[in-house]
């Protein structure tokens, strides 16, 4: 398998006024193309950060990493990679379309494109029919499908989620998981998800990245043995709870509550 | 039934026969006369019970509305020509008149239209009488006391100076207003704008310059006219320069700040798709500084007519509006220096309420706009 992400030995030490904090101590990773890959871990275990790290918002102190091929800078300045944040981060100035055209605009593509481009990445999250409302008039819910759809819309094969569905509640969220699989399987992307979510990640996930805090660092990595085509109810299956103990175990090692 | 009066009924109602006991209205000769009197008390009484004998709010409004007014305009009308002579009762049926006018405005109020159209006239017609009553108040007050002119001038005095002098006035806007606020105005508030563009792209502008922008909007204007008259010459140049240095801060300062008010997600975003500093600034930092480049805007309007006209006060043509207030002072024309104080309220209000529509229309999304 081709990989798309690599990173090696890669450290990160944010200075701070309480002194230095390590939020990644030696993490080697590969990611491979058309891998949907969770990251899971407590707070502080530095799983949003190598997300950053990925996407070029933040440096790294040490190791390497290259993504694409390239640095993480230079993949940036190449739009590799679509991001979406833990809120939806939409402006409220502009309509769900508009939001949708930021990035197509900056990137300078054609309007008569943009368009098209946006009727496809609505219909795909499933939002047709509401390009002209406002974010503030849409719910949680929906708005976080928008930024989904702004992601998606200059068509960059890797996409960074950062616990994207963290705010929504239960129910929404189990819905836009299936959409989100759905969404993979027709793209074939590559998906770097951050969660903290147990079922969430074997839900989703090809490949767990179990990380622990203090330093942030990989404690585990879990292939999936799940098929391709995931039914809500698969949750329920032995194999599925097998990897979730798994997955927990793997927390429970890296003594992340102990404090 | 009774028992179902509002209590400015019931005080209105006590107050008119109190000044019935002290008649007559006015001290001396003629007097009001009998029908006058009568009619006075009439439309009092019926005012006063109209919340129980009315069968809905809008006649009850209706109703109110005339006797209100028209025993205001009964007794502002009888006392005119006559200032000083007014008695107790005088002041006890003016009083009388506000309750029901205090009513109508509660009764107004408390309407519930069903069209659009009846929605916004009630928005202006309430607002309207709570003006109208302070010219009212104020026009009995100066009249029946006989407060003199020099001190505070009727209302309807002040309204005849204006209407006589139309063309002075005029002329005073257009030397003030047209050509020294509004240049001014538009070179502070684009100036400042530019300027907080430049200290937000080069760091040292924002350390060297915000210090020094924030000396010269301490420079007391008193002291700056003067010196501007003397650059500028005797003409709204020198007028113009003063509202640029009083306009220019409050702008620079407020867009700086606006310029930061974006999130740091949402510039987080515009970094992951390479965005340059231009596209960052054209459509995120930009858009989500408007709120405070609107505030900026709002406070110059009113700093920009207080510094043309004050500075018109140190040297300037036969002509303006501070020029006007300081000469007509000087000949003991206070009907004619309110009436500019009056057209300067009313250019204030309009510069401002433009201001606050377009700024409506801009940041429709903001949630102090939208409500919620």
């Amino acid at each position: 398998m081709q990989s798309i992400i690599s990173a090696r030995n890669l450290d990160l030490v944010f200075q701070t006024a309480d002194g230095p904090v390590h939020a990644l101590n030696n993490v080697t990773l590969d990611i491979g193309k058309g891998e949907f890959v969770s990251f899971i871990g407590p707070s502080g275990c530095g799983k949003t950060t190598f997300l950053r790290v990925i996407a070029d918002l933040e440096k790294p102190t040490g190791g390497s990493i290259s993504v694409n091929g390239m640095t993480p800078e230079k993949a940036r300045e190449a739009r590799a990679y679509g991001y979406v944040f833990q809120a939806a981060a939409l402006y409220p100035w502009r309509t769900i379309e508009k939001n949708i055209a930021l990035p197509l605009e900056i990137m300078g593509i054609a309007k008569t494109e943009q368009s098209e481009r946006i009727k496809r990445t609505l219909a795909l999250v499933n939002l047709t029919g509401f390009e002209k409302k406002f974010p503030w008039q849409l719910s949680g819910g929906m708005q976080q499908r928008a930024s989904i759809a702004r992601a998606l819309a200059f068509d960059a094969d890797l996409l960074l989620m950062d616990e994207p569905f963290g705010a929504l509640d239960e129910i929404v969220r189990d819905h836009l998981n299936e959409q989100l699989l759905e969404l993979w399987a027709r793209t074939n992307k590559t998906i770097c998800f951050v969660t903290h979510s147990i079922p969430e990640a074997v839900y989703l996930s090809t490949k767990i990245v179990v990380m622990s805090p203090r330093p942030g660092r990989v404690t585990d990595i879990i292939e999936s043995t799940l098929p391709k085509e995931r039914p809500l109810d698969i949750r329920e299956s032995p194999e599925f709870l097998a990897i979730a103990a798994r997955v927990r175990d793997g927390l429970r090692a890296g003594h992340s509550y102990e404090d | 039934m009774i028992a179902k009066l509002p209590w400015q009924s019931w005080l209105a109602l006590a107050l008119s026969v109190i000044a019935a006991i002290s008649l007559p209205i006015m001290s001396t000769a003629p007097g009001y006369g009998a029908p006058v009197t009568l009619s006075l008390f009439g439309l009092i009484l019926v005012g006063a019970a109209t919340p129980v004998l009315a069968r809905s709010a809008v006649v009850e409004a209706i109703v109110m509305f005339v006797a209100a007014h028209g025993a205001a305009w009964l007794l502002i009308s009888g006392i005119t020509g006559h200032e000083g002579e007014a008695t107790r009762a005088f002041f006890l049926l003016v009083a009388t008149a506000w309750l029901l006018a205090w009513r109508l405005a509660t009764v107004l109020s408390a309407m519930k239209p069903r069209s659009r159209e009846a929605g916004w006239a009630l928005k202006l017609i309430v607002p309207a009488i709570f003006g109208v009553w302070i010219l009212i108040i104020w026009e009995a007050v100066t009249r029946g006391a006989g407060i003199p002119f020099i001190l505070l001038p009727p209302p309807s005095a002040i309204g005849a100076k204006f209407a006589a002098n139309l063309p002075i006035l005029a002329a005073d806007v257009r030397q003030t207003i047209f050509k020294a606020v509004i240049a001014g105005y538009a070179i502070g508030c684009v100036s400042g704008f530019a300027v907080a563009i430049l200290a937000d792209r080069f760091l040292f502008l924002r350390r060297g310059l915000m210090p020094i922008g924030n000396m010269v909007s301490a420079l007391p204007i008193i002291g700056v006219a003067p010196i501007m008259v003397m650059w500028f010459g005797f003409d709204w140049q020198s007028k113009a320069a003063v509202v640029v240095i009083m306009t220019f801060f409050p702008m620079l300062v407020n867009t700086v700040a606006g310029l930061s008010a974006a999130g740091h997600m949402e510039r987080d975003l515009m970094r992951t798709y390479a965005a340059d500093y231009w596209q960052t600034l054209v459509k995120l930092r930009l858009p989500a500084a408007m709120p405070f480049i609107f505030n900026a805007l709002k406070i110059n309007s009113t700093l920009a007519l207080i510094g043309a006209i004050v500075a018109e006060f140190f040297g300037t043509p036969v002509v303006g509006m501070g020029f006007r207030i300081s000469t007509e002072v000087g000949r003991m024309n206070v009907d004619m220096v309110w009436a500019e104080i009056a057209v300067a309220a009313l250019a204030g209000s309009i510069f401002y309420g433009v201001l606050a529509l377009i700024e409506r229309a801009v940041t429709f999304w903001h949630p102090s706009v939208r409500g919620g």
